[in-house]
C-alpha cells in the first residue's frame, strides 16, 4: 500500500516536471521569437511598420513552404537535400511557359512547375523507401542532376520577360496581403491540419517514430515514406514557382543553399531530426526566426558576410538549448 | 512424462541449504575439501547484490578448479547473469568474497579481471563487421610495428595459427561481414581464448551455432581443459552440459543451491534442482477450448529459421510455444504475421485458406500480435499513450481520413481503465511510463483492432510479477471469449499455467506436443534442449 503511495506521489511530481517541460519546449521557442522581435523593434524604428512586416513574410513565405515540406520529411525521420536545384529547375521550367511574346496562362505553369517538383520528389522517394538507398545520399544526388538539368533547360541564361499574369503570382496583392503570403498560410493550414487531425499525419509520426513498430501495425510505412518526398518536391515546386514570379525572370542558379535553410527552420522549431517529434507550428515560427534575423540585420546595416555567421550561430544554439531540455530527465 | 513428485523433492533441498551457515560452505559438497589451493582457480562465496534495493542476488557461490569446465545452471532470474558481471568487474558485490588463485579480489573493472586472466565470451556477440576476422581478434591490443603501425601481417599469422591449435575452419582475412552467425560466434570464442586467461567464462555459447559447430567447439573446450584452463559454462542445453562439463552449480531465485559432480547426478535430478518449486500458485487455468478450428497452420517454412511448422488452434484456445532462444518460435510468428516473408506454408482461419503477405493482411483477417520486444518492435516511444492504442485501428477512429478525436479520447480512457493502465493522462508520452504498463498498451492497441488471434511473444518480459498477473487474466478473458491465443514464452512456469496445450521448438522444428494440465518442467525442458 504505501509503495503504491509512493509511486504515485512519484509520477505525479513527474507528472509536474514533464509539464513544466512540455510548457518549455512549447512555448520556449515562442518566447525566443517575440523576445527577438521586441529587441529589433528598439534596434531599428522601421522594422514593426506594416510595410517591412509585410516584407518579411513574403521574404519567409519561399523558406516557409520548402520547410512545411520539409517538416514530413524529417517527420519520418529522412532528409531531402535537393530541394534548392529542384527549385531552380521548376522555376526556370514555369518560366520557360510564361515568357515570350504568346506566353500560356499560369495555371499552366503553376501546374507544370508542381508537376516536375513532384516528379522528382517521387524519383527521391521511390529510391529511398522502396530500394532502402539512404535519404542523404539520394537527395545529395539528386541536388546535383536537378542543377544540370537545370542548367541544360535554360542554357545556363536567366529566362526573362515573363507575362505580367504571371509575375502577380510573386508580386501582386489580395486586400493588401502579397498573394506569396497567401499562399504559404494556405500550405500552413493544410500541413497544420493533416498532421493533427488525419490518420496519415498520425502515420507520419508513427513512421518516424518506430518504422517497426508502424509496420506491425499494418500502417503501409514504404508508401508513407514515398508521400513525404512527393510532398516535399511538388511544394519545392510551388515555392520555385513563387520565386520566379517575384524575381520577374527565372534564373537557373536561384535555390543555391535553399534546402540547409529549410532544414535550419525545422531543426530551430526543436523538430528531432531522428523523425517522430515536431510540428509545422514550430517550423512556422522557426521560418519566422530566420526572416526576422536577417531582415533586422538587413535594416541596421550588417554586411551579409555578419549574416550568414550569425544565422548559422543560432542554429546551432537552438539545438544546443533542445538537446540539453531533452537531456534533463 | 515425468512425475510431478520430483518437484516435491526440490523443496527439502532447497530449504537445507539456504540454511547452511556460511563457515561450513567448503563442506558443502564431499569433493570440495579435497581440492587443494593450487587447483583451485575461483572461489566465490556468500556473493550479494541488490538493483535499487531489488535483491538479484542473494547468496552466489562457486567453486572452480584448474582443468574443470564448470556447469552453472539455473532458470531465467536465477541470478546467473548478476553472478558473472560481479566475476567480471561489470558489478561491485554488495558483500561476498571473490578468491581468484588464491588471492582475494575486487575487480573495479573488466579490464581488471582480464588482467588477471579471467575472460567471458558473451551472448551478445560485439563483431566489427566490416574489419578482418584477424583485426577482430586482436581489437584494442593490436601487434605493432615501429610503435605507430599495426602489424597486420603478424595478426593474421598469430590468428591462423590459433585457428589451427582450436580447429576452427575460419579464414582469418576474411571480414566478419562475410562470416555465419555461427562463425563469428566462434571467432568470439577463440578472442576469448587468445587472451591465453586460466579462467573462462562462456555465455550460452552453443545458443547460435549448429551441431557441428558445438562438437568443434566442444573439441577446443577439451584441449583448453588438458591446459589447465578452468571453464565456468553457462547453458539451458542440458544436452551440452552433460557433455561437456564435468561438475556443476545451481542458482535458484538468486541463490546458491547445490553443486557437486555431473557423474552423481542425472538429468532429471538437474532439472528438479533448476526448476526448484512448483510456481503454479495462480489458480489453474481451465481450458475454454471449443474444438472449433480457429487458424490451421500447415508446412510453414523459412529456410534457415524454421522448418515444416504446422498447428491447429482452436476458438478459445491459448497454444503455447516454447523453445529456447533461436530455436524459431520468434521468427514463425513474424512469418505467420506477415512481418517476414515466408518461403512455404498455408494458412486457413475459421476453415478459409487465407493468403497473409504483410501485417495489414493479418490484420485484415483478425489476427493481431504482441511483439518481443515491446521498446525495440512495439511501441512509437516518441508519440502519447493515446497514440500508441488507436495506432493499428485508426481507420474504425476517422472519417475520411480525419481522425475523431473525441471517439479516440473516450475509446483511450476506457482502454486505460479496462487494463488498469497507470498514467497521470492519455496524453503523456508512452516513454514515461513503467515496463508493465507499456507492455499493456501494447495489448490494448491489439484489442482496438478487435482481433480474434492474439499472437503473444513474451508478453510478460521484464514485468513485475502483479503486471504479469494481468496479462494472464487478460489473455484467459480473451480466450473465454470465444477467441484464440498462440502465445510464445521461454518462462516455463508461465506457459505451463496458461497454455491448454504447449507445442515445443527445437532448432526451428517442432519437437512435440504436450497437453498443458499434464505437462511438467521437465519434460518441456527435455523436448527443447
Amino acid at each position: 500500500m504505501s509503495t503504491e503511495l509512493t509511486t504515485n506521489a512519484i509520477s505525479a511530481s513527474a507528472a509536474r516536471s514533464q509539464a513544466v517541460g512540455r510548457f518549455l519546449s512549447r512555448y520556449g521557442i515562442l518566447l525566443s521569437f517575440i523576445i527577438l522581435v521586441v529587441i529589433l523593434s528598439f534596434a531599428h524604428p522601421n522594422f514593426l511598420s506594416s510595410g517591412n512586416l509585410m516584407n518579411v513574410l513574403r521574404q519567409v513565405s519561399i523558406n516557409g513552404i520548402l520547410a512545411i515540406g520539409m517538416t514530413f520529411v524529417i517527420l519520418t525521420g529522412g532528409i531531402d537535400l535537393s530541394i534548392g536545384s529542384v527549385l531552380a529547375l521548376t522555376g526556370v521550367v514555369a518560366g520557360s511557359l510564361v515568357t515570350g511574346a504568346d506566353p500560356y496562362n499560369p495555371a499552366i505553369a503553376f501546374f507544370a512547375a508542381v508537376g516536375v517538383g513532384a516528379l522528382f520528389g517521387a524519383v527521391n522517394g521511390t529510391l529511398i523507401a522502396r530500394f532502402s538507398v539512404p535519404a542523404f545520399v539520394v537527395t545529395l544526388g539528386m541536388l546535383s542532376m536537378a542543377r544540370g538539368a537545370t542548367l541544360l533547360y535554360s542554357n545556363g541564361r536567366p529566362i526573362p520577360n515573363l507575362s505580367p499574369d504571371f509575375r502577380w503570382l510573386g508580386q501582386g496583392f489580395v486586400a493588401g496581403i502579397p498573394v506569396p503570403v497567401i499562399i504559404f498560410a494556405i500550405v500552413f493550414f493544410a500541413a497544420w491540419i493533416t498532421l493533427r487531425y488525419t490518420v496519415y499525419g498520425r502515420w507520419i509520426y508513427a513512421v518516424g517514430g518506430n518504422v517497426k513498430s508502424a509496420k506491425t501495425s499494418g500502417i503501409p510505412t514504404r508508401t508513407v515514406i514515398f508521400s513525404a518526398y512527393l510532398l516535399m518536391g511538388a511544394l519545392a515546386g510551388l515555392a520555385g514557382m513563387i520565386l520566379t514570379a517575384r524575381t520577374t525572370s527565372a534564373l537557373p542558379q536561384a535555390g543555391l543553399g535553399y534546402e540547409l535553410d529549410a532544414i535550419a527552420a525545422v531543426v530551430i522549431g526543436g523538430t528531432s531530426l531522428t523523425g517522430g517529434v515536431g510540428s509545422v507550428v514550430y517550423t512556422l515560427i522557426g521560418a519566422l526566426i530566420i526572416g526576422v534575423i536577417s531582415n533586422g540585420l538587413d535594416l541596421m546595416g550588417v554586411s551579409s558576410y555578419y549574416q550568414q555567421i550569425i544565422k548559422g550561430a543560432i542554429i546551432v544554439v537552438a539545438v544546443l538549448i533542445d538537446r540539453s531540455r531533452n537531456m534533463n530527465p | 512424462m515425468a512425475e510431478p513428485a520430483s518437484l516435491g523433492e526440490g523443496k527439502p533441498e532447497q530449504a537445507h541449504h539456504v540454511l547452511v551457515p556460511p563457515a561450513s560452505i567448503s563442506q558443502t559438497t564431499p569433493d570440495d575439501g579435497a581440492v587443494n589451493d593450487a587447483d583451485l582457480l575461483l572461489a566465490a562465496t556468500s556473493i550479494s547484490k541488490a538493483f535499487a534495493g531489488v535483491p538479484a542476488l542473494v547468496d552466489g557461490r562457486i567453486r572452480l578448479k584448474r582443468g574443470s569446465v564448470h556447469a552453472l545452471c539455473g532458470g531465467n532470474g536465477a541470478g546467473k547473469s548478476t553472478f558473472l558481471n560481479i566475476l567480471m568487474g561489470l558489478h561491485r558485490a554488495d558483500a561476498g568474497t571473490v578468491m581468484v588463485k588464491g588471492r582475494v579480489v575486487h575487480y573495479a573493472s573488466a579490464a581488471e579481471a582480464l588482467a588477471d586472466g579471467i575472460a567471458i565470451i558473451t551472448q551478445e556477440l560485439s563483431p566489427v563487421l566490416d574489419m578482418t576476422v584477424a583485426e577482430n581478434i586482436y581489437l584494442g591490443r593490436e601487434p605493432r610495428r615501429m610503435g605507430w603501425f599495426a602489424d597486420k601481417a603478424k595478426m593474421e599469422a598469430d590468428a591462423t595459427a590459433l585457428f589451427a591449435r582450436l580447429g576452427f575452419d575460419i579464414d582469418a582475412r576474411v571480414t566478419m561481414r562475410s562470416l555465419s552467425v555461427a562463425k563469428i560466434q566462434l571467432v568470439e570464442i577463440a578472442k576469448a581464448i587468445s587472451r591465453e586467461s586460466d579462467i573462462l567464462i562462456m555465455d550460452e555459447p552453443t545458443s547460435a551455432i549448429g551441431e557441428k559447430e558445438a562438437a568443434t567447439l566442444f573439441k577446443a573446450i577439451r584441449s583448453l581443459q588438458d591446459q589447465g584452463v578452468g571453464i565456468i559454462y553457462v547453458s539451458h542445453r542440458l544436452t551440452d552440459i552433460f557433455s561437456i562439463a564435468d561438475s556443476y552449480t545451481v542458482f535458484r531465485d538468486g541463490r546458491f543451491i547445490e553443486a557437486g559432480d555431473l557423474a552423481n547426478i542425472d538429468r532429471q535430478r538437474l532439472i528438479s534442482l533448476i526448476v526448484g518449486r512448483d510456481l503454479r500458485d495462480q489458480e489453474a487455468r481451465k481450458s475454454t477450448s471449443t474444438g472449433q478450428s480457429m487458424l490451421s497452420v500447415s508446412g510453414f517454412a523459412r529456410h534457415g529459421q524454421f522448418e515444416d511448422i504446422s498447428l491447429d488452434l482452436a476458438k478459445g484456445e491459448i497454444l503455447g510455444l516454447y523453445g529456447l532462444m533461436g530455436a524459431g518460435r520468434s521468427e514463425f510468428a513474424n512469418a505467420l504475421y506477415g512481418n517476414e516473408p515466408k518461403d512455404a506454408g498455408t494458412v486457413r482461419i475459421e476453415g478459409k485458406p487465407v493468403e497473409i503477405r504483410s501485417p495489414s493482411d493479418a490484420l485484415a483477417n483478425g489476427i493481431a500480435i504482441v511483439t518481443e520486444d515491446r521498446k525495440e518492435t512495439g511501441l512509437v516511444l516518441t508519440s502519447s499513450v493515446s497514440e500508441n492504442v488507436v495506432l493499428a485501428a485508426l481507420d474504425q477512429f476517422s472519417k475520411l481520413g480525419f481522425v475523431d478525436g473525441k471517439k479516440v479520447a473516450s475509446n483511450v480512457d476506457g482502454q486505460i481503465a479496462r487494463f488498469r493502465i497507470r498514467t497521470a493522462s492519455r496524453d503523456l508520452p508512452v516513454q514515461s511510463l513503467s515496463g508493465g504498463n507499456q507492455q499493456k498498451v501494447v495489448l490494448a492497441r491489439c484489442v482496438e483492432t478487435e482481433p480474434k488471434i492474439l499472437i503473444c511473444d513474451e508478453p510478460t518480459r521484464g514485468i513485475d510479477e502483479g503486471a504479469k498477473r494481468e496479462v494472464y487474466a487478460f489473455l484467459s478473458a480473451f480466450a473465454a471469449a470465444g477467441n484464440s491465443v498462440l502465445m510464445i514464452s521461454s518462462e516455463i512456469p508461465e506457459i505451463l499455467a496458461n497454455a491448454d496445450r504447449i507445442l515445443v521448438f527445437r532448432r526451428g522444428r517442432i519437437a512435440g506436443e504436450l497437453e498443458g494440465a499434464k505437462a511438467t518442467q521437465e519434460a518441456l525442458v527435455h523436448l527443447a534442449s
